[in-house]
């Protein structure tokens, strides 16, 4: 295209920085939890509820890869079930079980993955269908391994990444060793999506896979990655759940819904093309912070349902109302 | 394309029969087992239509849902609009046979409210269907939950009729069920609704440049899968005699008939499939239940075996897709 067809983006029309509203949600909810709540603003407050938001912020940032790829990973929240009970399953009270179980885990997710992105890119079947056969196939499997409850418990090793916390730091006192995770995992995804070369093919296969391959993206490759991604969060958010939830059968289950509108909150496009790392952990500590309010609130978890629905219609809304605005 | 000259008439189009094909795979694979297992005495027809019988929440949810599909649109909130309705029915009618033309057309307005709202943020404010109804779906569910939490009201044995009463082996509600699938076959293949909704699902752009208001054909296929899912729940209340606000996500309807609608050959991007389509993959899925039963699969394996066949079901024809999938 010549230059002169482009419109020049005038510095006029751009007064104020450009940033997305999920930040300013995100700080407007914690300024209220602090105004109801003195105490959130200590650091057992505030590392209590990183801690709470870890397992859903990092599977939120895995997910979103797929969704910018395209697709929906509806498969996640049965990944994290079946790693929590395989694991109480094989640790059988043994500590040092857990050098083995995780990397094991993490290979039956990546295998996992692997299924989800040969199903989609190869046989076509469209991502929803294929997670969701993928959810219930899971769900049976770890019904199946536990023999319907779930029996043994997670050795302390393993719970280790969900429930310690590191103590007598100077300023902030307490760090749980799952705000690291998030830290540590938050950056490795936001570099993968945002600095590489495979970030980069994965928006362009989510904006138009037929443009991507003729621009010579291996765009199937590229897709399977993305679930396996996912998959993998998915196995690093439940071994972080479990450590500090501990073992039930249905403890991942409406986490791929609440992952999908953390990505929603972050200002993701579903259908692919576009999202960010950052604002998508951000929509995962709105979400939480939400959930927080509503409890001190007092206000009981059939509201909270209602308010998650409306926030997530309304995200959206927004999104497309400004995207209408700018133009594009 | 294929190297096959496209003018040959009587090429054999796999699309249009890929539901029937499955289905007869199903019923031939049901029969050998019964005939390997020596189990003969369930080759009857009472068998059959008990089999049928079972799976009419979920076809009458699953004509509703086609409607949603065929216009490119999804519909997550119908398991809480079942749940809802089923509630409303029962507390409603509260044993009163009186109030079962109230309740009925009680709940039959919600299903247009429901259906209407979800169209209207999905057309007016541009919101992705999947996420607007699901949404809704945790509106509905969260409202209900919060004044009901337990089996509430219940419904009168003269209204249980629907579910139980039969003419001779045939129940009312299958019957019900067939009459309601070839009223949606006769508005999606004889009236002008119908074939705006091919239109609108195949190229909503194209759609609107040839004069279809498209925003009117998405609302009004919302409001008839919310309306069927409505009718599957009054269904639900007069089986179950009470509703509780756990029995559409217990069913898992949503989902469930996401996939029957898509095994019986509905594209989920819109445009093309049909109703019989949905009815034979909803028969498809009794058949695999009652195949299930008759081999003594145990109920996990059976969901891992469930969830494979959703998706081996749907690539038997998307792998010939040339189209991307979502």
């Amino acid at each position: 295209m010549s230059a002169q067809s482009l419109p020049q983006p005038t510095a006029a029309t751009r007064r104020l920085p450009r940033i997305n509203p999920v930040y300013v949600l995100v700080v407007a909810l914690i300024l209220a939890i602090i105004v109801m709540n003195p105490a959130f603003g200590e650091p057992t407050g505030y590392m209590n509820f990183l801690k709470r938001v870890t397992a859903l912020a990092i599977l939120s940032a895995g997910a979103l890869y797929v969704i910018v790829s395209g697709g929906f990973d509806l498969s996640v929240g049965s990944i994290m079930t079946l790693t929590v009970i395989g694991s109480s399953m094989l640790a059988s009270n043994d500590p040092n079980s857990t050098y083995w179980i995780i990397p094991l885990m993490l290979g039956i997710g990546a295998v996992i993955g692997l299924i989800n992105g040969l199903v989609v890119s190869y046989l076509k079947v469209p991502s929803l269908i294929a997670t969701l056969g993928m959810m219930i196939t899971l769900n049976g499997v770890a019904f199946m391994w536990s023999g319907g409850a779930p029996r043994g418990y997670l050795p302390d090793t393993f719970r280790f990444f969900g429930r310690y916390n590191i103590t007598d730091i100077p300023v902030i006192s307490l760090l749980p060793i799952a705000v690291i995770c998030l830290v540590v995992f938050g950056v490795i995804l936001w570099w993968g999506m945002h600095r590489t070369n495979f970030g980069r093919m994965l928006h362009a296969v989510g904006d138009n896979q037929q443009a991507a391959r003729l621009a010579g993206v291996p765009v199937e490759r590229v897709r399977i990655s993305a679930f396996v991604v996912s998959a993998l969060t998915a196995v690093l958010a439940g071994v972080i759940l479990g450590g500090r939830a501990g073992v039930s059968v249905d403890i991942g289950s409406g986490f791929e819904l609440q992952a999908i509108t953390a990505a929603v909150i972050g200002g993701a496009q579903l259908l692919g093309g576009r999202g960010s790392v950052p604002a998508t952990i951000a929509g995962a500590l709105a979400l939480e912070a939400i959930f927080t309010l509503l409890n001190l609130l007092g206000l009981a978890q059939p509201v909270r349902l209602v308010v998650q629905g409306l926030i997530l219609i309304g995200a959206v809304a927004f999104a497309t109302y400004q995207r209408k605005r700018a133009g594009r | 394309m294929t190297d096959t000259p496209l003018s040959t008439p009587r090429r054999f189009r796999f699309e249009r029969h890929a539901s029937t094909i499955l289905l007869v795979s199903a019923v031939a694979l049901y029969i050998a087992l019964i005939i390997i297992m020596g189990q003969t005495r369930f080759l009857t027809l009472e068998n059959l239509v008990a089999i049928l019988g079972r799976s009419i929440t979920l076809g009458i949810t699953a004509i509703g849902q086609t409607f949603a599909i065929l216009v490119a649109s999804i519909d997550l909130s119908v398991a809480s609009l079942i749940s809802a309705s089923a509630v409303v029915t029962s507390v409603v009618m509260n044993g009163d046979p009186a109030m079962m033309l109230p309740a009925v057309l009680a709940v039959l307005a919600l299903g247009a409210v429901v259906g209407l709202a979800n169209g209207l943020v999905i057309t007016k404010l541009e919101v992705n269907p999947l996420i607007a109804t699901l949404g809704m779906s945790l509106i509905i569910q969260g409202v209900l939950s919060y004044y009901y939490n337990n089996f509430a009201g219940n419904v009168p044995v003269e209204f249980q009729v629907f579910a139980y009463g039969t003419v001779g082996i045939v129940p009312f509600s299958l019957m019900f069920m067939f009459v309601l699938a070839g009223c949606a076959w006769f508005v999606l293949r004889f009236s002008r609704f119908g074939s705006d909704v091919y239109s609108v699902g195949g190229n909503k752009d194209a759609a609107r440049l040839a004069g279809i208001k498209t925003d009117r054909v998405v609302i009004g296929a919302h409001v008839i899968c919310s309306l069927c899912a409505a009718i599957a729940g009054i269904y639900l209340a007069s089986r179950l005699r009470s509703g509780a606000p756990w029995i559409g996500a217990e069913g898992v309807y949503d989902l469930e008939s996401i996939a029957v609608v898509v095994i019986g050959g509905t594209v989920l991007a819109g445009g093309r499939g049909g109703i019989w389509g949905t009815i034979a993959g909803v028969i498809i899925f009794s058949l695999i239940d009652s195949i299930f039963n008759v081999a003594g699969v145990d109920a996990f394996v059976k969901q891992v075996l469930r969830g494979i066949i959703i998706v081996a079901a749907v690539a038997f024809y998307a792998a010939r897709s040339k189209r991307p999938v979502a």
